[in-house]
């Protein structure tokens, strides 16, 4: 089985993201960056699934400027075995995403196609569906266990009070979720070695497909500071207070 | 032209979050009509049908539509679609299945997680784990929203809406669901509750235990953060912040939370947000209206006690 996995390169899930100036948009320069956090997981799982003898070969795929390379580098040095860069400058969308995505697949021919739930700087959270629909597969979205059983692979998956399972024919979709698992840590030779492995790098122009963003980006701006709160001495005085705020009975 | 709203529904009652978002589309002063799928749902399209603002529902009804599987709906949404301009649904579970694929199938763009709508075309929403607010337009034809229904309030009753069906395109196949595990519980939902109380992983196992009394006063759904769903002593669906369950609710109550950056993201358009911590320099308390300095194991009895 091979897997194909699509990371992005995103700030640094530590950083708190700081607004331009002019509040055209948030200050990414000289700032650090790293994988998405949520393909970091499915990369690890991707990674678990060749370990235990199911998939036989990973290509990690990231769409996006030069920079993307190092995020590449990481999943090579996690593990993975190829790395595809798909060159696309500016704004993309998670549509142009998918659509770029899909042309990758075509070449690649995977069986499964794992990504992060979301990527952590945009949260659009629509990447793998769309990816999905384009490719008339089925997704399993949230994911927090798969098995593999043959043409087939089960999703246990995270939904608003509770969990549910669905079973996909593949070649399918699967977005991993916080709970798949826990990546590994990456050695410092490892890092090394990742540092000479080539990255294919494919032109998104080359690809024959319209990626052009839709949506222009008006504004930034840091939500309003709640109001100054107060500290209360004692459980009776917080009812008190509850109650003169009429949020309790 | 009309918006299009894909209604969430338990089967039984249309959800909350469907009342919100007949209140956000009516930011487009369009007639509003809903599409109620499933596989007997005679009686969430009559309910839906009464929901005030809405013009019209659309019942597609089919017995492979009965765990409403994304791939299925959207492929019920995009039969439809050619006759709106605007398709909403709450960016909930269903809602972030469906309408990608719905966007995708229609190729055009979709915004998500939108809080509010300026203009038509032009939202604002948060990035950044909630850090960030910003305001896109979009230049598609046919607009494609998730929006966070607790950022709308809930449309009451008062319409008497007229009830069409449509039929079901056939199944999808590739997707066979399985089972489900439903936390049942009395509780209020966590997403679209009143009140809510979250305790951190200092409750251990005493979780319910302590939290399980007050909730039941207060009539409150239960949260959790992050460390303590990772520690195991409250199940996944608990999680409140960015990546779990959003809330915003009138009274927010933090039991043993330090704040990490993750859980205020997603607590933060709570009304009124107490803190009941022993440590005086934890975060959270830089976030209350109300903060507490106390031993949690005493002063969640004590409010208990207190609430009569």
């Amino acid at each position: 089985m091979k897997i194909m996995v699509a990371v992005k390169h995103v700030v640094d899930y530590n950083i708190v993201p700081r607004v331009k100036q002019d509040g055209s948009d948030v200050e990414i320069s000289g700032v650090k960056m790293g994988i998405n956090p949520f393909d970091e997981i499915a990369v690890e799982e991707a990674l678990r699934l060749k370990e235990k003898g199911i998939a036989t070969e990973i290509v990690a795929v990231s769409i996006g400027a030069e920079n993307s390379k190092d995020t590449l580098r990481h999943a090579l040095a996690m593990g993975v075995d190829r790395a595809v860069l798909v060159q696309a400058e500016g704004k993309l969308q998670p549509l142009g995403v998918a659509k770029l995505l899909k042309a990758v697949a075509g070449r690649e021919q995977p069986d499964l196609i794992l990504l992060g739930k979301q990527a952590i700087d945009d949260d659009a959270g629509q990447a793998g569906q769309m990816l999905a629909a384009l490719l008339g597969v089925g997704q399993g979205l949230f994911a927090s266990e798969i098995k593999v059983n043959g043409n087939e692979i089960e999703v246990n998956r995270e939904v608003d009070g509770g969990t549910e399972t669905v079973a996909l024919q593949l070649p399918a979709i699967v977005t991993a979720d916080l709970r798949l698992n826990e990546p590994r840590f990456i050695k410092l030779p490892n890092m090394m070695m990742a540092k000479k492995k080539p990255i294919d790098v494919i032109a998104g122009t080359e690809l024959g497909v319209d990626f052009a963003s839709h949506l222009s980006l008006l504004n930034v701006a840091e939500p309003a500071p709640r109001k100054p709160g107060v500290i209360v001495n004692s459980v009776a005085e917080l009812v008190e207070k509850l109650r003169i705020e009429k949020v309790l009975a | 032209m009309s918006v299009l709203i894909l209604a969430e529904h338990d089967g039984q009652h249309i959800k909350q979050s469907t009342r919100q978002a007949v209140t956000a589309a009516a930011a487009w002063q369009q007639p509003i009509h809903l599409l109620v799928a499933g596989a007997d749902v005679s009686a969430v399209a009559a309910e839906a049908a009464t929901i005030a603002g809405v013009a019209k529902v659309i019942k597609v009804e089919a017995p492979h539509l009965v765990h409403l599987l994304a791939e299925d709906v959207a492929a019920a949404v995009q039969q439809i679609a050619g006759e709106y301009q605007v398709i909403v649904a709450a960016h909930s579970t269903l809602g972030k299945g469906v309408l990608p694929r719905v966007a995708a199938l229609l190729d055009v763009g979709m915004v998500s997680d939108v809080v509010e709508i300026q203009a038509p075309a032009t939202y604002v929403r948060p990035i950044y784990a909630g850090n960030i607010l910003a305001t896109v337009q979009s230049s598609d034809a046919v607009q494609v929203v998730t929006v966070r229904a607790t950022s709308f309030e809930a449309a009451a009753n008062g319409a008497n809406a007229e009830i069409t069906s449509a039929a079901a395109p056939a199944a999808f196949g590739k997707v066979r669901w399985v089972s489900e595990q439903r936390n049942l519980s009395d509780r209020p939902e966590l997403a679209t509750a009143n009140v809510v109380i979250s305790g951190g992983r200092s409750l251990g196992e005493q979780f319910n235990a302590l939290l399980e009394p007050v909730a039941h006063k207060l009539n409150a759904a239960i949260g959790a953060t992050r460390a303590c769903v990772d520690a195991g002593f409250a199940p996944n669906d608990l999680q409140v912040g960015q990546t779990g369950t959003v809330v915003a609710p009138e009274l927010y109550i933090a039991v043993g939370i330090s704040g990490a950056m993750q859980h205020l993201a997603g607590i933060k358009d709570s009304k009124v947000i107490v803190a009941i911590n022993h440590d005086p320099d934890a975060p959270i308390f830089k976030h209350a209206d109300y903060g507490l300095v106390a031993d949690l194991f005493k002063a969640l009895p004590e409010l208990n006690a207190a609430l009569g």
